[in-house]
This record gives structure tokens, C-alpha cells and sequence, in this order.
């Protein structure tokens, strides 16, 4: 069975929880994981939480509705399902599940229960996203237990790194409130499976001052909360244009004006001073920007956790982008 | 290429200025520049001569990172110095969800009801550790702030920085939300038997109640559910003068005075995101100012085409010859995609809202974490570009 690079060093993990500081692009890597996981055969699920809407976006396809469809192939075949999870769904599922409720769901919605679980209750929206996810890795084949998994992983796009051990957490908080009892049971359950190797909470990064710092506390606070920290991956990252003694020189405005005036002439472009100064200025935000990168990225390697690299595109991310996304997550989690 | 050509502008100066301003909030998605953008209005306004406090809802400590505070707590500290050439001042706050439920318990219920409730377990869970917890509490803060600035008129403007992603606009939500669980069946039934007792409640309360009773107690477990009901019985006083306070506040962000302003990032999903929230505040009637866009990518060369500058840099390439001017056009050729990119962007977020103003600051080389980096956003922003 040929599979997939990615699954080779994640073998044990069947839970991918994706987070990351807004703006950083964890939406788009999550699907670009997604994609990397699914490729040479496999089965993948790709779930948002927010309500955004945002894989929907990134895959060209309609709207997701509380069901899970296939938005992309992958690479050398596989397929990655989608699922944006609405609470309240969930909770109705939940509740079939496991207590085979019927009618007594309507009463309970007529009440004013569900509203009160899915929008008024603080925690109780967390719990149930979670539950979801947690049914989703765990789920069999066509339902029967000891059958096949029918995902051979779940990518969550979850909550930012600001909130993400809380929203991991909060099955602790719960299991801390209700001693005993079913959803004490269920509590446990999922804190089982997501302080274990089958899961890995990815962090996605920029290299820039505040992602960077977001990043460093989210492992701590992941690790003191006994959640496992999977791979740091870092989003747009910068291939320099000037290297060495040329990157220093640009970075002081030292360049040499003349040579640069020379070379648009060679290349047939009218030079004017401004022009000139124009890319120098250029060169030196760049070299800001570069020397910047590489301070982060030496603060990220206090952290014993692995990176991976993702090639900053300038044109922004379509379809195609994800796949190169996905293919530069395989390689370098093979290497 | 500059969006405010094709764009009516922003006027943040007059806003700003403008002594009628008395709320400014700034919504938009995580990692848009929010809590910049509100430190950097706030330190303007300041120097400008007005008394400004800002409140940052935002669990990391970025607003302090970013005026040089090293400790915020629940209440306004004034940033030493600031504002004081032009008769301003500059007070900063980080709002501390579970410190501000507590104070409200306390103040709403008698001392010996205020000690169960603040000691009750699951209170405890509910103000310090859950989601959602943060946007009732910051409708709240700011209500409080509002009246402290009548009563003692320590400042006269209030630059609110709002929790990130979607979740901020539950601050919108939470009076609604609060309303509708107040007033409906469900919170009779939760406080039926604390009330009445026994089995006799269902008599005053349907037979309906009986069944959803079974279901509760299957799902929660008779313990969590008798918890469950304690504690909101406990919290009925407490309530009631929360939602009366939510509703004053909601009014209080439709008054005139208040000014709603959505901060994106030149990106597909930050804008995504501001159309949501524009939208979002025009059907809650909210007075919404504009759209503020960080992070603008400029050149001084706009006039040599991403196209001609890495059709130049190849050629150079070729002729095996001038090295570093080949790798400055090709970073030219980079920086205008990126520019051209973003004006699309702001184009297909004008025609969806052509009569919502833009201002942008651009994106500078590292990252804004002092006063004087603030100074250059808030200068940027203030600052009116009219067409070329």
C-alpha cells in the first residue's frame, strides 16, 4: 500500500489539530496538510470550527453544509473530505448517539435547552466541537467496531493560539465540574485521546516578532496542560534576494548606486536617480525584513519542537498554491 | 495605485478630533493589526490634546507590549508623559474577564449570597476558563468605563480594542442572547426547584418540564444538574442587573458619540472577514466610520511594471552581468505583484461597499512595539491623501 510521506513521521497521530496566531495562514495550511496526508491514497478529513467558511473559500467549492463532502484529490490519488461543524448539529448528533433521545430533542429545543447549550452557556460550544472532532477520529468504517478507521486522519482548523489549550482543554474543565456520570465519561474519553501520541497540535508561524512570541507561549502553555506540540510550521517564509557581505550593505544603505545605475542600463531601462533609490530602498526593507526572519527563527529553535518551511508565494494562495504547500510539507517530513 | 484614489477616504483626523467622538471600537479578524491600530489611534488623540483610555479586550498582552506597559490589570493606569504638550493624557487598560464577573456578583448580590456564588465551582469554570465569557464581560467594562468618564470626566474618549476572529461579534450578541435565555422557559426550568422544591414545581411549571427533567438528568447526571440549578438561582439577582446593564451598552455603541471601525489586512481572508463585519454593524444599525487597512505594501517606483522589472532582471541573468541590480528588479518585480494583489483586493471590497472610507498605514520593515512605531501608524492614518 503505497503511503503517504507525511504519514510515515506522524504515523501514530490520527487527530491533527492545526492553530495558529490570526493572520498567520492557518486555514490555509491546514488544507495544505490535509492534502499532503491524503496524498498516495489515504482518507482525510479536513474540519473548521468557526464558522468561517474558510475551506469552502480555499477549495473553490459552495459553502459547506454540516456534512462531510470531498473537496480535493490528492496528489498520486486520495481524497480529502470537508466539514465546516456547527454546534448545534452536533449536539443533536450527540445526543442521538448516545442516549437515542427522539422527541425528547424537540422538547428539549422548545425549551430553550439547545440555545441556551450552543450560544448562552460559556464552554459548552468548545465541548461540543471537540466531541466532534474526537467522533471523527475515532469513528469505524460503516460504524462496526474492530473495522477499519473511516479517516486515516482528521485535520481540525481550530480556534488561534491565543485560545487553543482552553479549547483543548476544556473537557478537563468539564471532567472538573461533572464528578461522575456520562458526560464525565465522555470527558475523559476525549482528554484521553488528545493528551495522547494520536494526536499532534500543530502551530503555524510567521517569522515575525508577535506570531513568533504567540508561538513560544503556546507550547509551554500546550506542554504544561500535558497536550502534545506537534511540528512549528512557518508560513511565508522569505527566500533572500542578497546574501552575505550584499545583504549587510543593502541592510546599511550601502549599496553602490552607480553599479545599480550601470545594470538598468545594461537591461535596457531608462535609469533616473529615483529609480535608483526607489530599489535601494527596497534592498533595504528587504534586508529588514530577512535579519528579522532570522532572529525568529533562532528564538523558534529554543523550542524542541520540529519546524517545516513553507515558501512565501507573492501572488497569494490559489488551488494550485495548496498543492505546492502540500508537496513542501511532504518532503521535508520525509527528510 | 494608492486605495484612497479610487476610494472615498476615511477621515480618522476629523473623527478623532472631533469632541462628539466619545467611543471609538475597533473590530475586525485576529492578526489584522487591531490592537495596534486602537493604541495607535488612542496615543494620536491623546496628543492631540484629548483624554483618551484604551481597552484592550485581547487575552495576549500585546496593547501593553506595544506602549511599553510591562503589567496591566482591571483598571485604566495613565501612560506617564504622554499627551501632556497638548493638554492631553493617555490611560490604558487590559480587561480581566474573571475580576470584572466577580465585582459585578459583588455588587449585585447581598455579601452572604456574592461569597457562595464566588466560591461555587462552577462559577469558578464558567468566569475564568470559558470561551464566550469574554465578549459579556467587555460589553461590561465598557459600559463601566462610559459612566466613569461622566461621572469623574477623567477622559472623554474611549478606544475599545475588541476580542479577535468572529467571536467579537458576540459582543453585539450578548444583551440578545442574555435577554432571550432571562426570559424564557428554560431558566424557570433551571430555577423551579431551588424555588418550590421537590416534585411540587411541575404542577406551577407544565408537564413539558417533566420530560425535558428526565432528559437533563440522563444527559447531565442528576449531581451536575442539581450544581447547574444552584447556581442560577444564585446568579437571578446578579442577572438581572447584568442584561440591564448589556442593554444600556448596546444602546450606548447606536448613540451618537460612538464610532465603530473595521480593521483589516490586505489579505483575502482579512477582508473577507471586514465585508462580514461591515455588514454585520449596518443590520444592527451601528454607526460604522471605515475601514481601516494596515499593512499596505508601497514603492516609489510604481512606474516600472512587475512584468518589464523581471523581464530586465532575465536579462541580465542572461548576459551573466550585474548580479545585484538582477536581484533588486526581481524584488521589485515581487514587491508590485504584491501591490497589485492588494489593490485587487480593496477593489472587490469597494465594489461590494462603495460607501464605506478607507484609510491605510503601509506595512513597515519590522514590527510596531513602540511609541514612536505607533506614532507612524496613528500619522499614517490620520493623514488624508486626496486624489493624484
Amino acid at each position: 500500500m503505497a503511503l503517504s510521506a507525511a504519514s510515515s513521521a506522524w504515523d501514530a497521530v490520527r487527530l491533527h489539530v492545526v492553530t495558529g496566531k490570526g493572520g498567520t495562514g492557518k486555514t490555509t495550511v491546514a488544507a495544505a496538510l490535509a492534502l499532503a496526508l491524503a496524498s498516495g491514497g489515504q482518507r482525510v478529513l479536513l474540519m473548521e470550527v468557526e464558522g468561517r467558511q474558510g475551506i469552502a473559500q480555499l477549495f473553490d467549492v459552495p459553502p459547506l453544509p454540516y456534512d462531510e463532502r470531498r473537496v480535493a484529490v490528492a496528489k498520486g490519488g486520495g481524497d480529502v473530505f470537508a466539514l465546516a461543524v456547527d454546534p448545534e448539529a452536533a449536539l443533536f448528533e450527540y445526543l442521538d448517539m448516545y442516549y437515542r433521545l427522539g422527541r425528547a430533542g424537540k422538547a428539549l429545543r422548545k425549551i430553550g435547552a439547545v440555545e441556551f447549550a450552543t450560544t448562552v452557556a460559556p464552554g459548552v460550544r468548545d465541548v461540543l466541537l471537540t466531541g466532534k472532532a474526537y467522533e471523527a477520529a475515532r469513528r469505524s468504517k460503516g460504524g462496526k467496531r474492530g473495522a477499519k478507521l473511516a479517516y486515516d486522519a482528521v485535520v481540525l482548523d481550530a480556534p488561534p493560539t491565543g485560545r487553543i489549550t482552553r479549547f483543548l482543554n476544556v473537557n478537563n474543565e468539564v471532567a472538573g465540574i461533572a464528578k461522575v456520570g456520562p458526560i464525565r465519561k465522555q470527558a475523559d474519553s476525549i482528554m484521553q485521546l488528545m493528551r495522547s501520541r494520536q494526536t499532534a497540535v500543530h502551530l503555524v508561524t510567521l517569522l515575525e516578532e508577535m506570531p513568533t512570541q504567540e508561538t513560544i507561549d503556546g507550547v509551554s502553555e500546550l506542554t504544561a496542560a500535558g497536550l502534545p506540540a506537534g511540528s512549528v510550521l512557518i508560513n511565508q517564509v522569505r527566500k533572500p534576494a542578497l546574501r552575505g557581505e550584499t545583504l549587510r550593505a543593502a541592510g546599511k544603505n550601502e549599496l553602490d548606486a552607480h553599479e545599480i545605475e550601470a545594470g538598468l542600463k545594461a537591461a535596457g531601462l531608462q535609469s533616473h536617480d529615483g529609480l535608483v533609490a526607489a530599489l535601494l530602498n527596497e534592498a533595504h526593507d528587504h534586508a529588514e525584513r530577512i535579519t528579522l526572519e532570522k532572529a525568529e527563527r533562532r528564538r523558534l529553535r529554543s523550542l524542541d519542537t520540529p519546524t517545516i518551511d513553507l515558501e512565501w508565494q507573492p501572488d497569494g494562495i490559489d488551488l494550485a498554491g495548496l498543492y505546492e504547500l502540500a508537496d513542501e510539507i511532504n518532503t521535508q517530513v520525509k527528510a | 495605485m494608492s486605495p484612497t484614489r479610487t476610494m472615498p477616504p476615511f477621515d480618522v483626523q476629523g473623527l478623532l478630533s472631533d469632541p462628539d467622538t466619545r467611543i471609538v471600537v475597533c473590530c475586525g479578524s485576529g492578526g489584522v493589526g487591531k490592537t495596534t491600530t486602537a493604541a495607535a489611534l488612542a496615543l494620536h488623540a491623546a496628543e492631540q490634546g484629548r483624554r483618551v483610555c484604551v481597552l484592550t479586550i485581547d487575552p495576549a498582552r500585546r496593547l501593553a507590549q506595544s506602549i511599553g506597559l510591562s503589567e496591566l490589570d482591571n483598571t485604566p493606569r495613565q501612560i506617564p508623559g504622554v499627551g501632556l504638550e497638548a493638554g492631553g493624557a493617555l490611560f490604558a487598560m487590559m480587561l480581566d474577564m474573571k475580576r470584572t464577573f466577580d465585582e459585578i456578583v459583588e455588587q449585585h448580590a447581598d455579601p452572604q449570597r456574592a461569597e457562595q456564588i464566588l466560591a461555587n465551582s462552577f462559577y469558578q469554570t464558567l468566569s475564568s476558563s470559558f470561551a464566550g465569557t469574554q465578549e459579556y464581560m467587555a460589553m461590561e467594562k465598557l459600559g463601566q468605563l462610559a459612566r466613569e468618564a461622566e461621572q469623574t470626566g477623567e477622559w472623554d474618549l474611549i478606544v475599545v480594542d475588541t476580542p479577535p476572529s468572529r467571536s467579537a461579534l458576540d459582543f453585539l450578541d450578548a444583551p440578545e442572547r442574555l435577554g432571550s435565555f432571562l426570559d424564557g422557559r428554560f431558566i424557570r426550568f433551571l430555577m423551579a426547584p431551588a424555588r418550590v422544591g421537590g416534585r411540587a414545581y411541575m404542577k406551577i411549571v407544565g408537564t413539558g418540564f417533566s420530560i425535558v427533567s428526565g432528559v437533563m438528568t440522563k444527559i447531565l447526571g442528576a449531581q451536575l444538574l442539581n450544581d447547574l440549578q444552584t447556581l442560577v438561582a444564585g446568579l437571578d439577582s446578579v442577572f438581572g442587573g447584568f442584561r440591564e446593564r448589556a442593554e444600556q451598552t448596546y444602546s450606548l455603541l447606536q448613540a451618537p458619540g460612538t464610532t465603530f471601525v473595521v480593521v483589516a489586512a490586505p489579505e483575502a481572508d482579512a477582508l473577507r472577514e471586514a465585508s462580514y463585519f461591515v455588514e454585520r454593524l449596518q443590520s444592527d444599525q451601528m454607526p460604522l466610520g471605515g475601514l481601516v487597512v494596515n499593512r499596505m505594501h508601497t514603492t516609489a517606483a510604481a512606474d516600472l511594471s512587475a512584468e518589464r522589472a523581471a523581464g530586465a532582471a532575465e536579462d541580465l541573468h542572461e548576459q551573466k552581468a550585474h548580479t545585484l541590480t538582477a536581484a533588486l528588479l526581481q524584488l521589485h518585480a515581487n514587491t508590485m505583484r504584491v501591490i497589485a494583489r492588494e489593490a485587487h483586493l480593496l477593489e472587490r471590497f469597494r465594489g461590494a461597499h462603495p460607501a464605506v472610507g478607507v484609510a491605510s498605514a503601509p506595512a513597515l520593515a519590522g514590527d510596531v512595539h513602540d511609541l514612536p512605531g505607533l506614532r507612524k501608524v496613528g500619522a499614517a492614518l490620520t493623514q488624508i491623501t486626496h486624489s493624484a
